[in-house]
């Protein structure tokens, strides 16, 4: 079965990136447009990664990070953020958030896949 | 799949954030300290260089990046939003469509202007900030140059798994990155009591043997790089042994020593191949089968100890000493093995002097002399297994012509085999004879007083009788057997290594006499077992099974004592009465039924304790008479558990089954 993926993001042509780039790696992607309707699709589904922005209309992507770590099926769901910040201060914000890793926008479809199998494991 | 071009998306969409943008800066000339507007233009900005940069606007994004910076500014509280601000962010945003529009076209001389104007307007009339672009510096890749050995140390932080971080997968990482030997540091484990399951409180030391740059091991930490402790260091390859010893971690070396003396025994055993056996006294082995019996004791003593302690390090010390002397217990056994070749072969001269002393044709066949018995037992077996085949050759096999007569051949078989099964070992002496007569064993067994006149006996029971002392069926005293003495201390001999001898014969085709005998004589495995206040060990060897006696059987049985076992009686002893314990039993008595060869008897106990290793001590000449136990054993809380002697223990049951039968 192959791992199912959901990707938080208000631009619709990222998610359209990452949504092309990961179901051709072979991966079951979910697309939730928000921060709160990530959440919303976290409380209802479960998910082995979670791609989100940071910068999100409704709910941001560290708020939804945060609350999704309260959820006890997805404590330990990796969770990658991305983050056109190149600054250690958002990075250190959304980890202690609880978020596992990132990617900086720009980011070219082999890093999103190669980032993907890398917390996913083998 | 029959996706939309993203680019033609990204332009929709960055049509409408400009859009969002514009009303939102139109919102702000209205009330300049809105939030949520600043948010949401700074929302518009962030995302329009974000997703510009992807799809390839680099002059937009770039043109919009100093924009949002200044809006960041503002979100922060760092500047006040100010009507210059806003109009030089609202013809920025002018300027934004037409890079959107027209990416390739010649936009600079307009996009310094417009961002000489908002850095004006952020910072007054001021030193305008240098523009600065934001490009992507990559990292300095290192030249890959031939195969280099790293010693990497790390420990994660330990709420690492929590936040999405899988260990294992850095380490498989690490793995597919080249030969890798990782070894775990469990030093920090807490105690369970207090150990989170959910934290990770290893760290690991790996080894790593690779092509690939400094930079790709870097890259495997890369999300957890800044909370967690990481050591990279590169190795000298050139002494590769002095790589482990390094290590800085006790384990380590602990692995290195192990291994160094196996490589130096692997050496010598080439250089010193001619000497491969040491001879030895054999007293000094068994010198050290005592000292390997009492350390089996202490050890024993020790693992309850650990058992009941929450000491993890003792826990781990004792586990480990647990093992090894098991291990070192083993080899003592092995060492003290002999092929019961060195037995059988003796027996070649004797039956080449019996056949010529008897003027009978003999054949001796042997069979597994490869099998291994301890020295104990071969040394002690030697004479009662002269008796057997002299008795064999003397009483079962007939002279040529007899032979003959009854359609045999003239020479006559006698087959010594020895096999082990499980714990024991069976030897055989087998004859092609005539067999034993029943009726002479039960004639002269009356003559002889050691059954009443027409007693009734199973057929098992009546061949035993030959080992009964006194007893000889041998109608001429001859030279080699017959003299009555020997076949009882035959038995007595088996019994003391605690074997057992059976016996089947038909008339007219031989005698097999099969003695089983355990592998070992100084430690047993062993069923513990409580009977009232005391425990006792049965040999595990003659153990069959362990079943619950329901009070339903127990009350049907009383009196009669027998219990059914897949449709066949088994005759049981209710221990708590044997020994007088004047005890009340347990609600739940378990029968334990243990066997010798062919008979069966079960014993009533309170509690089945388990499995227990025993080193056996033999008890003191005051007690030679005792005939329930056979000797004693220490238990792991140093007090002393009795050791069941399961020949006697049957034979009573049997008895008093016989008994039973005989009242009806």
């Amino acid at each position: 079965m192959s791992a199912k993926i959901l990707t938080v993001d208000d631009s619709a042509s990222i998610r359209l990136t990452t949504r092309v780039t990961l179901s051709n790696a072979g991966y079951a992607v979910t697309e939730a447009v928000d921060g709160l309707d990530g959440l919303n699709k976290l409380k209802a589904g479960e998910y082995d990664l979670v791609v989100t922005d940071l910068n999100m209309p409704n709910m941001d992507g560290l708020t939804m990070i945060r609350e999704l770590r309260k959820l006890p099926a997805h404590t330990g769901v990796p969770v990658i953020f991305l983050t056109t910040e190149s600054d250690g201060e958002i990075k250190a914000q959304a980890k202690a958030a609880g978020a596992t890793g990132w990617l900086t926008k720009p980011f070219d479809p082999e890093s999103l896949v190669k980032i993907a199998k890398k917390v996913l494991g083998k | 799949m029959n996706n939309p071009d993203p680019i033609s998306v990204f332009r929709t969409e960055a049509a409408e954030l400009l859009e969002q943008i514009e009303s939102g800066l139109l919102d702000l000339t209205r009330s300049l300290e809105d939030r949520d507007q600043i948010d949401a233009v700074f929302r518009g900005l962030h995302t329009l260089k974000g997703s510009g940069a992807m799809f390839g606007f680099e002059a937009l994004a770039a043109f919009t990046h100093h924009c949002e910076t200044a809006f960041d500014r503002v979100r922060k509280g760092d500047v006040p939003a100010t009507h210059e601000l806003v109009s030089a962010v609202l013809s920025a945003q002018d300027h934004m469509r037409a890079l959107l529009e027209t990416p390739n076209g010649d936009h600079d001389a307009m996009s310094a202007a417009l961002l000489d104007n908002l850095h004006r307007a952020v910072n007054g009339a001021g030193s305008p900030t240098p523009i600065t672009t934001v490009i992507a510096t990559n990292p300095v890749v290192e030249k890959a140059g031939g195969l280099r050995e790293w010693r990497i140390r790390f420990s994660l932080p330990a709420n690492a798994m929590a936040n999405g971080t899988n260990p294992l997968g850095l380490l498989d990482e690490m793995r597919d990155l080249g030969d890798c030997r990782i070894i775990a540091d469990t030093t920090k484990v807490p105690e369970l009591a207090t150990l989170d399951p959910r934290g990770i409180h290893l760290a690991w030391d790996v080894t790593l043997k690779t092509e690939k740059p400094r930079s790709d091991i870097e890259d495997v930490f890369i999300f957890v790089m800044d909370d967690m402790a990481l050591e990279i260091m590169e190795v000298a390859v050139d002494p590769p042994a002095t790589a482990l010893v390094d290590m800085p971690v006790a384990k380590a070396v602990v692995v290195t020593e192990r291994e160094a003396p196996a490589v130096q025994a692997a050496n010598d055993s080439k250089q010193a191949k001619s000497a491969e056996n040491v001879r030895v006294p054999a007293e000094r082995l068994d010198e050290m089968m005592d000292r390997v019996g009492e350390l089996v004791i202490a050890q024993s003593r020790l693992t309850q100890l650990a058992g009941t302690a929450a000491d993890l390090g003792l826990r781990s010390v004792s586990e480990e000493i647990e093992r090894l002397s098991g291990e070192l217990r083993d080899t003592m056994m092995v060492l003290r093995m002999m092929p019961v070749a060195s037995l059988f072969s003796r027996f070649r001269r004797l039956v080449h002097d019996l056949s010529r002393e008897t003027g009978k044709e003999i054949e001796l066949i042997t069979e597994g002399e490869s099998t291994e018995v301890d020295k104990t037992v071969i040394d002690r077996l030697a004479d009662p297994l002269v008796h057997l085949v002299r008795n064999s050759i003397d009483h079962g096999l007939e002279q040529p012509e007899e032979r003959l007569a009854a359609g045999k051949e003239a020479k006559g078989k006698v087959i010594l085999s020895a096999h082990q099964t499980g714990g024991e070992v069976i030897i055989t002496i087998k004859d092609d004879g005539r067999g034993i007569n029943r009726e002479r064993v039960r004639a002269k067994a009356e003559a002889s007083g050691i059954i009443q006149p027409g007693a009734t006996l199973t057929d098992q029971d009546l061949l035993q009788l030959i080992f009964q002392p006194g007893f000889s069926t041998a109608q001429t005293v001859t030279n080699l057997s017959g003299r009555g003495v020997g076949m009882d201390v035959v038995k007595k001999t088996v019994e003391a290594l605690r074997g057992t001898i059976d016996i089947t014969s038909k008339p007219g085709e031989g005698s097999t006499v099969a003695l089983r005998i355990p592998l070992t004589l100084a430690i047993i495995e062993g069923l513990l077992v409580r009977v009232g206040q005391g425990c006792y060990v049965i040999p595990l060897s003659a153990v069959e099974e362990c079943l619950e006696l329901s009070l339903e059987d127990d009350l049907r049985s009383r009196g009669r004592s027998f219990i059914s076992l897949r449709d066949s009686l088994v005759p049981f002893l209710r221990l708590r009465e044997l020994f007088r314990t004047g005890t009340q039993p347990d609600p739940h008595q378990k029968v334990v039924v243990i066997s010798t060869g062919s008979e069966r008897v079960g014993l009533v106990v309170d509690q089945i304790i388990g499995d227990h290793q025993t080193v056996i001590k033999s008890m003191s000449k005051l007690h030679h008479d005792v005939v329930t136990f056979s000797g004693a054993t220490i238990l792991g809380d140093g007090s002393v558990a009795l050791i069941l002697d399961v020949t006697h223990l049957v034979a009573a049951g049997q008895q008093q089954e016989a008994q039973l039968r005989a009242a009806g």
